[in-house]
């Protein structure tokens, strides 16, 4: 009644759901992007990643609090995230090297504790306004000529999405960085005797993977304001993972998109009957289900053991 | 020998004297103190509300005991840190019910959640469940809940406030009928509280009630939006929690092009830091006040100058002084303290801590006019009320804000619901009914 544009016909409604669900489940694919990163490398699942997005996000807004211009706190940013990827190989994962996976695990759980921790103590808990200059507004002219109500930002994130995922897929596929994390990930026994540097490899590993955490930081930061819940983010990357695959970069957008999706067509078509608010499981009942029908994912490698 | 053993006694007391002396004249008599817990939300998705609210306590309680005490009895506290979390609410209040051999009087939860969560506890434990403006409603019933408080006003009053809003605005509660509101609400028993009185009114005035629900951390909210877009409600009324979901609804609902100035927030969604990450998108924003933000209040002013002066201020950021959370929290303590001086005067303990069941009966006798909310310097900050036996609710008053993109403005006075006896009547009954199925006799109130 007081919103223009309105009344909307239910096909047009079921377009919009479908529709806001794709452009949510590219900021989940941004999050979920971080996660394939170092699993790629080490075959862990990073759960510090939801925390390295509040760490990274905040400590920007930090910088420009600071007085630092856009650009250069986004630089330092970066720098701080190298920093931090240094700190992790140096102090983690070299102590661990050959460790098994479980205790890399929960070596990533200990260490998301210390992010949460450090960035509150550094930075302060107050939540900020991130202002990308990317307006959360609906575009007239969409509205105009489609009747779908998307702003500005759904847009940016989707193509920053798009092009995280096709530049770190080209690195992979055809460098020599991309090459030899490919072969660390394989068998780092073999890739050492090689002569490919596991700890540089690690380095830029999670270097890479805190400049994606930024980038998903500061997009959900531009949209809820930069504060704790951004970690809670890493359990949506969940079932994107699952049903994208642990190891694989479409995967992430694939499964974002998937999820994205179903969990907006579920809650509003399937929610009233369950008292709403399904999507905080929904996803994870979708990823149950990809799970007993492919355990690797849609688009990771299978695993095959000898037993 | 004895002048030996006296010179001795004598350099003893002396050096007693001097160290009594250094320590200042408190630590000089053994004095008596009253400790209080503070069930803390500093770190977490809901740590702004935490930081600010809990943050005040501890500075009225700094500034208490830099005034002398409540009648020479200094205050005492220990924090333990909920998260916001009922299972940590649990554990933090076992953890803090004692400490050097002292019970806690009153416990403040800042939480829905964690209020259900421990007060059934309340009367066995004679411990005062302090709910201030929050928890189960239909403890504003004194004689079925002796043990807990609504001071100074519940969420029925507050839902039945905002609808004499919208009626209001609408021209009249004959022009509500046929109209359609949306309450969007976390989802959780916080979230669910105001529906009983919400339900009912909106049948009365024939008006259509939408309720969707957020799952926490409510981040993303496109569904909810898309399903209000379809609504199509003349208001909206957002139960949310934590500045992620705060925000985000504002945001999202610029998204949709719903209006600002047709959403109502809960008095835990209006605060200033769950407005400003909205940016743009939360001017024109509607928000309830129990206790009004600003610094030119005497007693906020004094804990400036005293407190924060004596680099005892409990806030990191001393320019969230006076903002909602904080004068929130400062309106709580200064009634926990104002109950603790009333039961020390009714119990002839002046200067003496008291027990819980005493602290319990100057809770229930609080009577917080004008005069004496002027008296302790926070006259206009939150709404005049009293306690008795029957109503531990109190005032029921809320005042209505918006937001300027800037800060709020108060755009009504202190408000009751259009039929106060309405919404006492709801909460007497859905009392009543709790006490017939678990067995509890309501005790007499003459």
């Amino acid at each position: 009644m007081h919103i223009s544009g309105w009344p909307m016909t239910e096909f047009l409604f079921f377009i919009e759901v479908v529709v806001a669900g794709l452009l949510a489940g590219t900021m989940y694919s941004l999050v979920a992007l971080g996660f394939v990163l170092i699993y790629k490398a080490s075959s862990t699942f990073n759960f510090a990643q939801g925390a390295m997005v509040f760490f990274a996000v905040l400590s920007f807004v930090g910088f420009m609090e600071l007085g630092l211009p856009f650009v250069l706190a986004f630089f330092v940013t970066i720098l701080l995230m190298a920093l931090l990827g240094f700190a992790t190989e140096r102090l983690v994962l070299k102590p661990l090297m050959n460790q098994s996976e479980d205790t890399l695990l929960m070596a990533t759980i200990g260490l998301g504790f210390v992010l949460e921790g450090l960035a509150q103590a550094v930075w302060g808990v107050e939540v900020r306004r991130l202002d990308l200059g990317i307006g959360d507004f609906p575009i007239q002219w969409i509205i105009d000529s489609t009747g779908l109500f998307i702003s500005a930002l759904d847009l940016t994130a989707g193509l920053v999405a798009a092009v995280l995922i096709i530049g770190l897929a080209l690195i992979f596929k055809y460098t020599k960085m991309g090459l030899g994390l490919r072969a660390v990930a394989d068998d780092p026994g073999a890739a050492s005797s090689i002569g490919i540097p596991l700890g540089n490899i690690m380095l830029l590993v999670w270097t890479a993977a805190g400049i994606v955490a930024l980038v998903a930081g500061m997009m959900w930061g531009a949209r809820a304001g930069v504060q704790f819940a951004l970690v809670d983010l890493a359990l949506k990357a969940l079932p994107v993972l699952i049903i994208g695959g642990f190891s694989s970069i479409p995967g992430a957008i694939v499964g974002g998109l998937i999820i994205g999706a179903s969990e907006k067509v579920l809650e509003v078509y399937v929610g009233p009957y369950f008292g709403g608010a399904i999507e905080g499981w929904a996803p994870f009942v979708i990823a149950i289900f990809f799970l007993l029908w492919r355990p690797e994912g849609l688009f990771g490698e299978k695993i095959i053991r000898r037993v | 020998m004895k002048w030996k053993r006296f010179k001795g006694g004598l350099a003893a007391t002396a050096t007693a004297v001097a160290v009594l002396a250094t320590l200042g004249p408190d630590a000089a008599m053994a004095e008596e103190t009253q400790y209080f817990p503070i069930a803390s939300s500093r770190v977490g998705p809901y740590s702004a509300m935490g930081t600010g609210y809990y943050g005040a306590q501890i500075d009225y309680m700094n500034y208490v005991n830099m005034n002398g005490g409540v009648n020479g009895v200094m205050l005492e506290w220990q924090e333990c840190e909920t998260e916001y979390n009922a299972v940590k609410t649990v554990e933090c209040y076992q953890r803090l019910m004692e400490k050097d051999g002292q019970r806690i009087l009153v416990f403040d939860t800042l939480g829905t959640p964690g209020a259900y969560a421990v007060i059934n506890r309340m009367a066995d434990d004679n411990v005062v469940l302090a709910q201030y403006g929050y928890g189960r409603t239909d403890a504003a019933d004194g004689r079925v809940w002796p043990w807990v408080f609504n001071a100074a006003s519940h969420y029925w009053s507050q839902i039945a406030v905002k609808m004499k809003f919208m009626a209001e605005q609408e021209g009249g509660i004959e022009n509500m009928r046929g109209k359609k509101i949306v309450h969007l609400h976390i989802d959780s028993a916080y979230g669910r509280e105001p529906l009983p009185a919400m339900r009912s009114i909106a049948e009365d005035w024939g008006v259509e009630l939408v309720e969707i629900s957020i799952p926490p951390p409510g981040l993303e909210q496109q569904s909810q939006w898309l399903q209000i877009r379809k609504e199509r409600p003349d208001w909206v009324t957002f139960w949310g929690a934590g500045s992620g979901m705060n925000s985000t609804a504002m945001t999202n609902a610029a998204r949709v092009g719903f209006p600002r100035d047709r959403m109502i927030y809960v008095t835990f969604g209006a605060a200033e830091e769950d407005m400003f990450p909205a940016g743009d998108a939360a001017t024109g924003t509607y928000a309830m006040a129990n206790a009004l933000p600003g610094d030119q209040f005497p007693l906020v002013q004094a804990i400036k100058e005293q407190v924060y002066g004596g680099s005892k201020g409990n806030l990191a950021e001393e320019s969230r002084i006076g903002t909602v959370y904080w004068n929130r929290g400062l309106g709580a303590a200064v009634t926990y303290i104002e109950a603790l001086r009333i039961a020390q005067e009714m119990h002839d303990k002046v200067g003496q801590a008291v027990t819980g069941a005493e602290f319990r009966d100057g809770y229930e006798s609080l009577v917080m006019d004008d005069a004496r909310l002027k008296e302790l310097g926070i006259e206009g900050m939150i709404a005049p009320f009293s306690i008795s036996c029957e109503n531990h609710e109190g005032a029921g008053k809320f005042a209505m804000m918006q937001w300027d993109g800037e800060k709020f403005e108060q755009v009504t006075d202190w408000e009751a619901p259009l039929d106060p006896t309405y919404i006492r009547q709801l909460v007497e009954n859905s009392a009543a009914k709790f006490a017939s199925e678990n067995g509890i006799t309501p005790r007499e109130c003459s």
